[in-house]
């Protein structure tokens, strides 16, 4: 396996990734949307993909540039500095993941959307307030030579624009992932207001017919395909947080070094310096772990479970630490909606949430470490 | 530190048929405590026959420093051997063949700042475990604030006279020579006045007085030197001085990022799995809140390791690690005190009992409460993070 630093060509990535989203979308192009009342910018979206890195888990022959997990982490952490909002982990990353483990011609298909910008997608797998997709209960009936979904999905990430949607739903034997386009009958679309001012829907079916051209992988085998894409969005994910952690607290140290107080600085007060230096401490350790699992992702994909969760696991934690001594650190201008920070914690939480908490993570570590 | 370019699945091959060949079955216990490793010396008592064959096979191959160059005793190895040396002498649990403050410390100060006669003529005794070196830095007035060492040092002409009184000197009693900060210009900023000195310690004037811990243990010395004279060549022509006069800050600071890092490894956080340990030694019971405390750590641990691993492969490729070793060192130690106090919590009364053989040994667990003092407090540390690292204003 590759050593835990990055290579020349990685660096260059993440410098140019960071000098594009800099000019392209800092915070200030979140604000925007959401001020307008949106949640994407399609346009944004459209030079990416142009860049590669709609396609960074497309093979080439797919028209994708394929640069693999850890560089798929490298754009994720670059587009959380500045909270870039996209369908980058949806689509890029996990949807990318779970067509790839199929090898038909509709998937090679899809995968060659996905790389051009021409198709997004959004993962429906949680039913309640938790993420736990083994748990799933959403039927798929057996109805002829087709299915029925009935039920519903919450938190649809990228949900309510995405133009297909993988669905997870209960078939007779097991789990069973169906890829439908987002309009076919039956099914339909609530969109929320998100903390994060991003795109995530409530989502029902009623009676959606699929056929077996539109389950992806096998019947009652949903795993096959899901768990590599799960763990693919968790990485990514991880390393998106460790970006946002990263943004906030170079935000929080600059503020250190600028704020008079008592007529001093008030990064001089050594109780701020010894928090800010944990603080930095935490975001290289978390770091270590997202390097890891990105490497792993790409060099054993059979085995990176443990790897997956400890990266996903300390970036919930080390974000959370960053925005909320952000706050603090900034004092009552952190807790105005003109000033960024708040972007930063709204963000963090929903990423905390997203695809597993620090609790199901910390689980899935204990069981693989002997507790 | 290579010097030639090896395939490393023939090397990774050969050693394991080496190790197995040659390292003796009494020290593959996986046991690398301090207690357990020849520490080498003058002076040492070998514990069996079998460890004074393991250093004997291990010397000839270069084993006890794999990374030094050939020349001084090592065997030349790349940073991914050492790894690959490292997982094989785990593989079989292999002991150590030698630990010391002379492959820790001065040795690499003497490949960074020695002159080429004086890596001659200090590194091969330490590599084939001849000589015990201990470190003399803190003094009663010194201790955070290291650089205000008084350990005086005059020049005499052809020698240096040495009065003063160093602090926490690790086995000093047990050692044959110290490598010692000491002021050799009072008038200089604190900085710019301390000189690192090489002092044996059978001169007339060194004594040492163990301090007895609340470990029960006795690892650290004070030591005393009344009147030392230290020729500034020895009969080789071998200066005692490494580095510059005056300049000896500069191999301090260096050896001191060798020390964090050092010290941030103990205890192996990643060692064994935390809940492995809890469930089986010592006897499963956990209550919800002992059993989160011990994911969280096993969690942070876990990391941890990955970026004592990453930090060297940083190193490896010449990005200079520099003061984030203060993070490491923070970082492990602070992770190292709340394993055992896991270990102890699980332990129960069980653990309350020196002579318990338990995983959770009450000796280990108090002495890990030095890890985040020595070398450097952990405030230290964060200080240094805060203002090195960040740049926030002094």
């Amino acid at each position: 396996m590759a050593t835990l630093v990055r290579t020349e060509e990685e660096t260059l990535l993440a410098d140019m990734a960071r000098g594009f989203l800099d000019d392209t979308a800092p915070v200030s192009h979140l604000r925007a949307l959401r001020d307008a009342g949106q949640t994407h910018d399609p346009a944004l979206w459209h030079e990416m993909a142009q860049m590669g890195w709609a396609g960074v888990l497309v093979p080439e022959s797919c028209g994708g540039s394929d640069m693999g997990h850890a560089a798929a982490g490298i754009l994720a952490e670059a587009m959380g500095r500045t909270l870039v909002a996209s369908p980058f982990l949806s689509s890029a990353v996990i949807a990318a993941t779970a067509l790839r483990q199929v090898s038909d011609s509709r998937a090679t298909e899809a995968l060659r959307r996905i790389a051009a910008g021409e198709a997004t997608y959004a993962l429906a797998v949680d039913e309640g307030r938790k993420f736990d997709p083994d748990a799933a209960q959403m039927p798929a009936r057996r109805d002829g030579n087709s299915f029925r979904l009935s039920g519903s999905k919450t938190f649809v990430v990228d949900g309510g624009l995405a133009d297909r949607l993988l669905v997870l739903a209960r078939t007779e034997n097991g789990l069973t992932l169906f890829d439908l386009p987002a309009d076919r009958a039956g099914i339909s679309r609530d969109k929320r207001a998100m903390i994060d001012s991003r795109d995530a829907a409530r989502i029902t079916f009623d009676a959606v017919e699929a056929t077996g051209d539109d389950v992806l992988g096998s019947v009652d085998q949903a795993m096959t395909v899901l768990k590599p894409a799960l763990e693919a969005g968790q990485a990514a994910l991880a390393a998106e947080m460790a970006g946002l952690a990263a943004g906030a607290f170079g935000m929080t140290v600059g503020y250190l070094k600028e704020r008079k107080q008592f007529g001093v600085l008030i990064g001089q007060f050594q109780a701020l310096q010894h928090r800010a230096a944990d603080l930095w401490c935490q975001t290289e350790v978390t770091a270590s772990a997202i390097a890891h699992a990105g490497r792993m992702l790409d060099a054993d994909p059979q085995n990176t479970t443990l790897a997956v969760s400890l990266a996903k696991a300390r970036a919930t934690e080390t974000a959370k630490q960053a925005v909320i001594e952000g706050v603090q650190m900034h004092g009552g201008i952190g807790m105005t909606d003109a000033f960024d920070m708040g972007f930063y914690m709204k963000r963090a939480r929903v990423g905390a949430e997203w695809l597993g908490d620090y609790g199901y993570h910390a689980e899935r570590v204990a069981a693989l470490r002997g507790f | 530190m290579a010097e030639e370019t090896r395939n490393p699945d023939t090397f990774r091959a050969e050693l394991r048929e080496w190790l197995e060949a040659n390292c003796p079955p009494s020290l593959r216990d996986g046991n690398n405590s301090m207690e357990a490793v020849c520490w080498g010396g003058r002076n040492w008592q070998f514990a069996s026959e079998d460890q004074k064959l393991w250093l004997d096979r291990c010397v000839a191959r270069g084993l006890t420093v794999p990374t030094w160059p050939r020349d001084y005793g090592g065997a030349g190895l790349s940073r991914e051997e050492e790894k690959i040396f490292h997982d094989e002498m785990a593989r079989i649990n292999a002991r150590y063949p030698l630990q010391s403050f002379g492959i820790w410390m001065l040795g690499p100060a003497l490949l960074q700042f020695g002159t080429e006669a004086q890596k001659q003529h200090y590194l091969p005794p330490i590599a084939r475990g001849e000589i015990r070196w201990c470190q003399g830095y803190s003094e009663p007035g010194a201790g955070s604030d290291l650089a205000s060492v008084q350990t005086k040092c005059e020049d005499k002409g052809d020698h240096w006279l040495v009065n003063g009184q160093k602090i926490w000197t690790s086995y000093a009693d047990k050692a044959d020579a110290i490598f010692a900060l000491v002021r050799s210009d009072r008038e200089a900023a604190k900085h710019l006045g301390i000189t690192f000195l090489l002092i044996d310690m059978d001169r007339p004037g060194v004594s040492t007085r163990p301090i007895k811990l609340i470990s029960g243990m006795s690892p650290f010395c004070e030591t005393f030197f009344d009147d030392v004279v230290v020729p500034k060549t020895d009969a080789g022509g071998i200066p005692a001085v490494v580095g510059e006069v005056n300049r000896g800050w500069d191999v301090a600071k260096y050896l001191l990022t060798h020390e964090r890092t050092m010290i941030s490894g103990m205890g192996g956080s990643a060692a064994r799995p935390l809940g492995a340990v809890l469930q089986d030694d010592l006897g499963g019971v956990m209550d919800a809140v002992t059993r989160a405390a011990a994911l969280k750590a096993e969690i942070d641990g876990l990391a941890f390791a990955l970026t004592a691993e990453r930090y060297k492969d940083m190193a490896e490729a010449g990005q200079g690690v520099g003061h984030a070793s203060a993070m490491l060192k923070y970082v492990g130690t602070e992770l190292n005190k709340d394993r055992h106090e896991l270990l102890m919590s699980a332990g129960g009364s069980d653990a309350l009992d020196w002579d318990g053989a338990f995983e959770a040994r009450p000796a280990d667990w108090l002495r890990t409460k030095a890890n985040s003092i020595e070398g450097g407090t952990s405030e230290v540390m964060l200080g240094i993070v805060a203002r090195r690292v960040l740049g926030l204003p002094g």
